[in-house]
């Protein structure tokens, strides 16, 4: 068993003990997971076997709902997240030509990290700022009415910020 | 019992119980609804569809398997459109399915191809995209092969319910959905521990055990090896069924002579080297009931459980027979006694082991099991593979003549050959003790409390006024039931015996699938294969094995006695805890997951 003793995997560890005398305790395995990725921005595996063991719920079970929602991160993510808007009116607007741009300007697939671990790339379904579509979430900052050129310059700003 | 009531099947009336599900009621009234992710131990997915009916007043066809009886309910199984539905069904199946039935190890015994004939499947109509994955080729039993997998979760459910391994899961969703250990692992890393009922119960090839028949074939023609091969007690219970014998037909006269017929030079039966386990085991059980050594003393012999102990019960090592499994002291005494005896050099000899069993594979790879840098089996093939060797060579299994296995590592009491069924150990084991401890006969000799196929029996016994208390498990499930027992009360019994597989060895992962219109791990079958070992213990008229001849001339010409250095160096080992990622500790789950 790995030992973590860390900060962040005392949270963990005091969430999962302050639902524990819940009744149908296993059914709180999503809002632990949650917390995991929360804290540590993805599921580590030596977290998810640290949760097996702390709820007694079989490791392989716990993959297995890790790998079904899309939310769960399984690998790093970087500094900032990069959601694309595809929902209906961002999708008439243009958003696959962002989706494009931001994967030709940084080299990744949807899903994936930047190898400077500065972005990571993900679609995302309505965000509620149709009025403005197309539309870019960085994080939890809202871009809106974008087009490539823009959206390369939004990029670079976070490129700056970080010194790179 | 409650009332029954009056349900209609294709029109006409019938009288059955309620409280069951209309599958259950069809399969009594003679009804067979097509079935694929069903399987009556296991819990009720609901997920294949294919056991679809028609129900009078429901909105929609209802999945047969989940749905139950009611009163006056008009079921109607076989009407055009229901069958053109299920054929659909199973028409999308073969849509995400690689078309090689005529390469594929399951065919002639795929649960899916058959369904496609009943079905009448005879085109394909739903081309589109088809899953593609690489095999899992890193264990040394267990193949994974997810290109066949069609997803009825039958061995996740038997890995978690029967055996709670809990190794495997169904990952990520939809059409990317894919059967494997957590973290993706490699089978061969994964807590898995090759008891391979997952093979028993899968439909199709999405489970395999790793074949060695080729290698085997190849060594077989090489004229510089002495090919000396053993078999386990109940590869002759079942291996018939291989052959479409019906299920409890002994066939240990032809398989030695159709062993004799592929090119070994000396068959021997693993229930020789039984008696010498019980020889081994019965005497360490005194030693420690007399030394006050740790008790409860558990039984080592089944490789699968070896492996789930040394993961998830750790702290019971000291508790485990430090015996080797007969197979093991079999390719010890091969490579030594044997080799002496014959005058060749041990490397020489390629020791082949015929096991009802995929975790034997595993077991003859431990590089604890070696002796002088040797293994004492070099390929053990299961009782499918050997069936397979036997019909590929030409060999007439149902008409050859039966023959003897040779001296002197071939002859078994009844006691040995019981060891292949549930109970069966730990029964051999008390008939010796009885006898060693008490220097008397015990006169009933068939221990009927710990025969049979419940999940955990106990039973007492008295010697010299001392009271033995043992007790049996079967499958790691209810292994793991038993042994959180043997956590909270250590002192409750002396000698447990566990086998990892439901029924014991003669439910193994390597036994012949099931036939046409049977089940899996059907507990008829079990019984009759276990009635087939019994009857051979009857049969024999030593039952002791104790009293084996040629067990006590190995002791007398090489062994020296039970536990003697030379026993200890040949037939004893120790095991050390393994903790492979993504493991947690067994415990018996207070609530369903």
């Amino acid at each position: 068993m790995t030992q973590v003793t860390n900060e962040k995997m005392d949270q963990v560890l005091g969430f999962i003990d302050s639902i524990s005398q819940k009744p149908y305790v296993d059914s709180y395995l999503i809002a632990v997971l949650h917390k995991v990725q929360q804290l540590y921005g993805y599921l580590p595996q030596d977290v998810m076997d640290i949760v097996a063991e702390k709820m007694q719920i079989p490791t392989a079970h716990i993959w297995g709902v890790a790998t079904f929602y899309h939310y769960f991160n399984l690998s790093p993510i970087g500094k900032h997240t990069l959601s694309v808007c595809m929902g209906t009116a961002c999708y008439v607007k243009g958003a696959e030509k962002i989706l494009e741009t931001l994967k030709k300007e940084l080299k990744i697939e949807v899903g994936q990290t930047t190898e400077d671990k500065l972005f990571t790339l993900q679609e995302a379904r309505c965000l509620g700022a149709c009025g403005i579509a197309p539309v870019l979430m960085v994080d939890d900052k809202i871009y809106g009415e974008l087009d490539a050129k823009k959206t390369v310059e939004i990029i670079n700003q976070y490129r700056k910020a970080a010194g790179k | 019992m409650a009332e029954q009531i009056t349900i209609y099947i294709n029109n006409k009336a019938y009288k059955v119980d309620p409280n069951q599900t209309i599958m259950q009621a069809a399969d009594t009234l003679g009804f067979h609804i097509p079935r694929l992710c069903y399987h009556p131990k296991l819990s009720i997915e609901g997920a294949c569809r294919v056991c679809i009916v028609e129900v009078e007043g429901a909105r929609n066809y209802v999945a047969s398997c989940a749905f139950p009886v009611s009163d006056g309910m008009k079921i109607h199984t076989n009407t055009q459109a229901l069958r053109k539905a299920r054929r659909d069904i199973i028409e999308l199946i073969l849509d995400n399915h690689p078309q090689d039935c005529h390469t594929c190890e399951r065919d002639g015994n795929c649960e899916l191809q058959r369904l496609a004939s009943s079905m009448g499947i005879r085109a394909r109509h739903f081309e589109g995209p088809r899953k593609r994955y690489e095999k899992d080729l890193s264990s040394d039993a267990v193949i994974r092969d997810p290109e066949k997998c069609i997803l009825c979760g039958r061995c996740v459910r038997m890995c978690s319910e029967i055996q709670q391994v809990h190794n495997l899961t169904q990952a990520h969703r939809g059409f990317n959905t894919v059967v494997m250990p957590a973290y993706n692992m490699p089978m061969g890393e994964s807590v898995c521990t090759a008891c391979g009922q997952c093979i028993n119960v899968c439909p199709t090839a999405a489970f395999l055990e790793k074949n060695y028949t080729q290698e085997l074939f190849e060594k077989l023609n090489d004229p510089a090896l002495v090919k000396v091969v053993q078999f386990a007690p109940s590869v002759r219970a079942a291996i018939g069924e291989a052959f479409d014998v019906p299920p409890g037909r002994n066939m240990e006269g032809q398989l030695v002579a159709a062993l004799r017929k592929l090119g070994f030079d000396y068959v021997f039966d693993t229930q020789f080297s039984a008696d010498l386990t019980i020889m081994e085991e019965a005497s360490e059980f005194l030693e420690r009931v007399q030394n006050k050594g740790v008790l409860p003393m558990i039984t080592s012999c089944s490789s699968a459980w070896m492996k789930c102990m040394e993961q998830f019960y750790p702290d019971l090592i000291a508790n485990v027979s430090t015996c080797k499994s007969p197979m093991s002291m079999q390719g010890a005494v091969t490579k030594s006694y044997f080799a002496q005896k014959i005058g060749v050099d041990p490397k020489k000899i390629l020791s082949v082991a015929t096991m009802c069993c995929t975790a034997k594979k595993y077991e003859a790879a431990r590089p604890e099991l070696m002796v002088d840098g040797m293994r004492g089996v070099d390929i053990v093939v299961t009782t499918r593979e050997i069936a397979w060797m036997i019909k590929s060579a030409g060999i007439d299994l149902l008409h050859i003549q039966p023959e003897e296995p040779d001296h002197p590592l071939g002859m078994s009491s009844g006691a040995g050959a019981i060891f292949g069924t549930t109970g069966g150990v730990m029964e051999a084991a008390i008939r010796t003790a009885y006898g060693l401890y008490t220097g008397q006969t015990l006169v009933d000799i068939e221990i009927k409390g710990i025969r049979g196929l419940k999940g955990i029996k106990e039973g007492t016994l008295e010697m010299d006024g001392k009271e033995i208390r043992v007790a049996v498990a079967h499958g790691l499930g209810n292994a793991c039931k038993l042994l959180e027992q043997v956590r909270s009360d250590p002192g409750r019994y002396h000698f447990i015996e566990i086998m990892g597989c439901p029924g014991g060895c003669v439910g193994g992962g390597g036994q012949p699938y099931a036939q046409c219109n049977t089940i899996p791990l059907d507990d008829e079958a079990l019984q009759k294969r276990a009635q087939a070992l019994y009857d051979l213990d009857r049969s024999k008229t030593i039952r002791r094995s104790h009293d084996n001849p040629d067990v006590q001339k190995l002791y007398k010409e090489f062994l020296q006695r039970p536990l003697s250095p030379t026993s200890h160096k040949y037939l004893h080992t120790h095991y050390k805890p393994k903790t492979p990622l993504g493991i947690i500790p067994a415990k018996e789950r207070q609530s369903g997951v």
